[in-house]
């Protein structure tokens, strides 16, 4: 009986020496296989007599099932101990910078996203948005407008020409988007609801003018639309596109060929190290000039003033942009300088929506 | 526009503020840009007396003083100044006191070992002259301990107006007084202007020279003489005047007639008579003459020009300036006083072409008031008479001061249509009758009458405006403009939509959005295109580098790379969405869609990196860019031809045309030229794209938004690979339209997965591995199916392209 005993020691300590699996399938082929010592003691019961075959049967068995188990155990501790070899042999250093992707890198210019903003106010006020070509002819820069040829009105705008052509005319670069207004009601029927945003050109440069930048102008025509109208669009898109609760306007007096009566208008803020806030402060920021569109202009393009009115303003986009986002120096906006762009530009999902807030 | 407010006060008898009346002022149109209060500035300057001044015992040039200020003991104050001495009266200011020219406010000091408690102060160091010599020397009796500038009258607030151009009425302080006045702020209280006769007539023959047609050139010429006059200094509070709103009073002769130009908007000239030589005659300028005008040039003149000229030619240009030769000097005795009246649109030509810009021109090309030409030439009179004595002469009048009244009918309902306020008939009447018009009442309108020095009012609106601003633009409630009903509407075209996805397709893919400018130099204009006919050139660029409108954005962009690359940030990708001019007419201006990579800006991250992907950016980046860019914008790209070769800016190996057609070109990209990065002193590598998007077609038009119905399949799909060899010139797209065209039921992807040159593969060749996804419809293929296809595409391969299979 004691080769019974025996061979269990023997057996099990096999099994925990066992170092990996190919060695514990060795001791399991040695011991539980075709050849193996406890299947050559279990086909030893054939030759017993019956009361031996059932005591010495009862403890082969016994045995058996403990080297099975013990196998199986050993397994289990085998795999994990593989497992957590290779996992730790694929251990990386996860701090290793990654690269940027694209949705990080790239950049919308605030321009543009200031654009998109004053889209998404005045479509919801009803107003589309039209736009027309920044080589302009003199009679829809000017004449159309109410300037007259010689008046020095128009020494307000130092403006670019083109060589004469052929017609002897000389086409211009558009000093305002107010062509796109004349384009407008020369060709749509009253009502008429638009914003002109777009690219603008004067002869004029230094901190805060440069020879190209960017305006944006509303017309509204219809047989009913006045100055408080004006008024209440002006104080509505102001207080949308600031993000303010309030802001307090002026409307002074003052002088466009193309409008009348005319209007400067002044906002209340409060300047404060460097940053300007709407809706508070005492003192007065003009920011754009509107009026009603002017008696000649209307009969220009081809419209009854006693019947037709409405109204019109302009504001510059690149000043918008630079008051409400912080900007300092307009000339960098078109210097192209990524560092300047990567810090003051827009991620390309951040679209502006009146649902969602304009700037997030 | 500038003034004082004791100017103002001489027409205006106001109890109000200089607060209110700044306020006022902005409030009716009048925009105050700039206050000056010296009152304020130099409240804190007092009258002081240098009891005794001795030499510092540490400092040659200092002195030690000790100064009475009028309020306790004397204070002791180190001056460096060589007038500084005993029993002078100056100006002194104590520590606290904010010095305006040195924008600091004074602190005690010890100067040299020697405490200083105050500061004795030059004209200069209170901004009041340039005068930096020394400190203010002021007569005996100054009263020690008083405001200096109160005392000395130099108080006085300077008001300084932006003037809009429509307001030549405002261009003279009375005029500033009468919209005041009717502001109610006052009441106007100039005194009438007197007529005088003269003593004899003058002798100088005077006659306007004008044909018919030109007439209204010179409507009224008009001339006195004043004989016997002893010109010098003006008075000094004349010159005080002057000074304060930035005038240099010369004599009083002249300083007559520019104190009348502020004072009444109206411009005068005075000639010195004894150098006039014979008649006087107001004509046009003939060709080739010239006149030395009274700011020492000399000016060419032409036909265009209206002068007044003697027997020896043009002596002063007409409403703009006089000349030099018959300028009124102290020696003058005997004055020809000028007034006029002129064509604005010719006087602004004349003053726009010799590019002289004066108090006159300012006036007359904006309007004066025709009716006050001659009241302007008696008070000048009166002036002369009083500083100069003399004795004056009847008024040679040419042509006639007089102009016929306008009147405007006036719907009194306008001022509500227009702006939406209430103003009763009555108020507006008032407003109207104190600005200086008529009011008749005709039914339910009224007959305006406009005063002679409003010429800008024209029409209805205008009275509107006078009404409005008067009753107070603040007084406008706001009014909401009426809404669409229900929800609303897109307003973008397709231009302008694919234009805003343009940015977010490109931005979302890693580049930054620039914003360059429309124009670009001449060379890189030609070098990107543009033809050499100067059709999109300005004529007055503002710098040689701005001159040309660019055919293209990427002269903008490349320069933009080159500058970054230079500042250390070599690996950008920059892209611009905006117009570029093909032509000067509206069609030649189209939008592109423009982006560029340099150094390592690859779509997949900027930079080097560990993880070993670095790789300079090339043509197929940016192939990525551009159709990745056309997938954004929903272009359907079945039928896009990707043609080898583009512009001549673009590497002639590395570029291709993108195009719908031969006629459909859409637009390029490819890897720069590098001849043309040379000419742009950029260094590469840069690889970029252009698409036009006005070029772009349209997505087709369909009733219901539904997508066409999706059709999947439950059978596996079969993929295949094929090494081809090709020969190396043969464009591996040919292939795969080759292969796609064996099957277009069953084969639903073919993708290149593998291009070998070199060892293996004759010369001249290319390996060019093609994984090839079939997709059964009905039942699944069997081997002998898959064979014949796979050999189908073997000789489709074949026929189209000269492909083999590799053995």
């Amino acid at each position: 009986m004691t080769d019974i005993a025996e061979l269990e020691t023997e057996t099990l300590a096999a099994i925990a020496a066992a170092a990996d699996e190919a060695a514990l399938e060795a001791v399991r082929v040695g011991a539980l296989g075709k050849k193996g010592s406890i299947s050559a003691l279990l086909a030893t019961l054939g030759k017993m007599s019956p009361e031996d075959r059932k005591t010495e049967g009862a403890k082969i068995n016994a045995l058996k099932d403990k080297a099975q188990e013990a196998i199986a155990a050993r397994r289990d501790v085998l795999q994990t101990q593989a497992l957590e070899k290779r996992l730790s042999a694929e251990t990386v250093d996860v701090t290793l910078p990654v690269q940027e992707s694209g949705q990080e890198l790239g950049r919308i210019h605030p321009i543009s996203q200031v654009m998109d903003e004053l889209t998404a106010i005045f479509a919801d006020m009803g107003f589309s948005v039209a736009e027309g070509p920044d080589i302009e002819s003199d009679d829809y820069n000017f004449t159309k407008l109410n300037f007259p040829e010689w008046h020095p009105a128009r020494e307000m705008y130092d403006t670019f020409f083109f060589p004469p052509g052929a017609d002897g005319k000389r086409k211009l670069l558009r000093t305002h988007t107010s062509p796109v207004q004349v384009r407008t009601m020369l060709t749509k029927a009253p009502p008429i609801r638009v914003i002109c945003p777009g690219r603008t050109y004067r002869c004029d440069s230094d901190q805060t003018h440069t020879p190209m930048f960017h305006q944006v102008e509303g017309l509204v025509i219809d047989e009913t639309t006045h100055m408080g109208h004006l008024k209440w669009v002006l104080e509505e898109f102001l207080k949308a596109f600031f993000e303010v609760k309030s802001v307090k306007m002026r409307f002074r007096p003052s002088f466009f060929p193309f409008t009348e009566p005319s209007a400067e208008v002044d906002v209340q803020c409060r300047r404060k190290d460097g940053d300007i806030r709407f809706g508070e402060g005492e003192d007065w920021m003009e920011i754009l000039g509107c009026g009603m569109v002017h008696p000649n202009v209307l009969r220009n393009c081809g419209l009854d003033p006693d019947k037709y009115q409405g109204f019109a303003f302009g504001v510059g986009i690149d000043r918008l942009t630079m008051l409400k986002y912080g900007m300092s120096d307009l000339r960098a906006f078109f210097e192209a300088d990524a560092r300047w762009l990567t810090h003051y530009g827009f991620r390309p999902l951040d679209f502006p929506t009146l649902a969602g807030g304009l700037s997030g | 526009m500038k003034l004082t407010l004791s100017w103002l006060k001489d027409h205006l008898e106001t109890s109000a503020s200089l607060e209110e009346v700044v306020e006022t002022l902005t409030r009716i149109g009048l925009e105050v840009e700039h206050l000056h209060d010296p009152a304020a500035q130099l409240k804190d300057f007092r009258i002081a007396h240098v009891i005794e001044a001795k030499p510092h015992p540490n400092a040659d040039r200092l002195r030690v003083c000790m100064v009475d200020t009028g309020e306790g003991a004397p204070v002791q104050v180190v001056c460096g100044a060589p007038n500084a001495r005993t029993g002078l009266k100056t100006v002194f200011s104590a520590p606290g006191t904010y010095i305006p020219a040195k924008k600091i406010t004074l602190g005690k000091g010890v100067i040299r070992g020697v405490e200083s408690l105050g500061m004795l102060c030059s004209a200069a160091e209170l901004e009041l002259s340039n005068d930096h010599d020394g400190i203010i020397e002021l007569p005996e009796d100054a009263p020690i301990g008083a405001v200096y500038a109160q005392w000395a009258g130099l108080d006085d607030p300077v008001i300084e107006i932006n003037l809009t151009p429509n307001r030549s009425d405002a261009a003279g302080i009375y005029g500033i007084a009468r919209d005041l006045a009717a502001a109610g702020l006052g009441t106007l209280k100039t005194p009438a202007v007197e007529t005088l006769e003269g003593g004899f007539a003058i002798p100088q023959r005077v006659t306007l020279d004008f044909v018919d047609a030109d007439e209204h050139l010179a409507p009224l010429f008009a001339l006195r003489l004043v004989r016997g006059v002893k010109n010098g200094p003006s008075p000094a509070w004349l010159q005080d005047r002057l000074r304060a709103i930035g005038l240099r009073p010369i004599n009083a002769l002249v300083d007559i007639t520019n104190y009348l130009t502020f004072d009444r908007a109206r411009p005068l000239h005075v000639f010195d008579a004894k150098k006039v030589a014979g008649d006087l005659v107001v004509r046009r300028a003939r060709a080739g003459e010239e006149l030395l005008a009274l700011d020492g040039k000399t000016y060419p003149l032409d036909s265009d020009m209206v002068v007044i000229a003697d027997d020896k030619g043009p002596e002063s240009l007409a409403g703009v300036m006089g000349g030099e030769h018959s300028g009124c000097s102290d020696d003058t005795t005997d004055v020809l006083i000028e007034t006029a009246l002129w064509d604005p649109a010719n006087i602004a030509h004349t003053g726009r072409k010799l590019g002289i810009s004066t108090d006159a021109r300012y006036r007359f090309e904006r309007g004066v008031d025709p009716a006050f030409a001659l009241p302007g030439l008696e008070l000048a009179t009166k002036l002369v008479l009083e500083f100069c004595g003399g004795e004056a002469s009847d008024v040679a009048i040419c042509g006639s001061a007089e102009t016929p009244t306008r009147q405007l009918r006036f719907p009194w309902s306008e001022t509500k249509r227009l702006t939406g306020l209430n103003v009763s008939k009555d108020e507006s009447t008032a407003i109207l009758t104190r600005l200086g018009f008529t009011v008749e009442a005709a039914g339910e309108d009224a007959l305006v009458g406009v005063p002679s020095w409003r010429p800008d009012i024209e029409g209805k609106a205008d009275l509107v405006e006078e009404i409005a601003r008067i009753a107070g633009f603040d007084t406008i409630a706001a009014a909401p403009l009426p809404r669409n009903a229900g929800v609303t509407e897109p307003v973008l075209t397709l231009l302008q939509k694919r234009t805003r996805a343009a940015r977010r397709a490109l931005a979302a893919r890693g580049l930054v959005e620039a914003v360059t400018w429309s124009f670009v130099s001449k060379e890189q204009a030609q070098a990107f295109g543009s033809s050499d006919d100067n059709r999109l050139a300005l004529a007055n660029p503002i710098a040689a580098e701005l001159s040309d409108m660019r055919p293209s954005l990427l002269p903008g962009l490349v320069t933009a790379a080159g500058r970054n690359a230079a500042r250390g940030f070599p690996d950008v990708a920059l892209f611009e969405v905006g117009q570029i001019f093909l032509g000067e007419d509206e069609k030649g201006q189209k939008i592109a869609a423009t982006g560029l990579r340099r150094g390592f800006a690859l779509p997949s991250g900027a930079g080097r990196h560990w993880s070993g992907k670095e790789r300079a950016v090339g043509v197929f980046d940016v192939k990525a860019d551009a159709l990745a860019l056309l997938q954004t914008l929903g272009v359907a790209t079945g039928g896009l031809q990707i043609v080898a070769g583009g512009p001549s800016w673009l590497h002639p190996g590395r570029s291709a045309t993108l195009q719908f057609g031969p006629k459909a070109v859409i637009g390029h990209f490819g890897e720069l030229h590098p001849r043309v990065l040379q000419a742009l002193d950029v260094e590469g590598p840069i690889a970029a794209f252009e698409i036009i998007l006005d070029a772009l077609p349209a997505p087709k038009a369909k009733p219901t938004k539904a997508k066409v119905k999706l059709e999947l399949s439950d059978l596996q799909p079969v993929s295949r690979d094929f090494a081809f060899l090709l020969d190396r010139d043969q464009p591996a797209g040919d292939l795969i339209r080759a292969v796609q065209g064996a099957d277009r039921a069953l084969i639903t992807d073919v993708s290149v997965f593998d291009i070998y040159e070199g060892p293996g593969v004759p010369e001249g060749k290319k390996s060019v591995g093609v994984a090839v996804r079939l997709q059964p419809r009905d039942k699944t293929l069997t081997d002998v199916e898959i064979e014949a296809l796979a050999h189908k595409i073997v000789t489709e391969a074949g026929k189209k392209t000269g492909a083999q299979l590799r053995g």
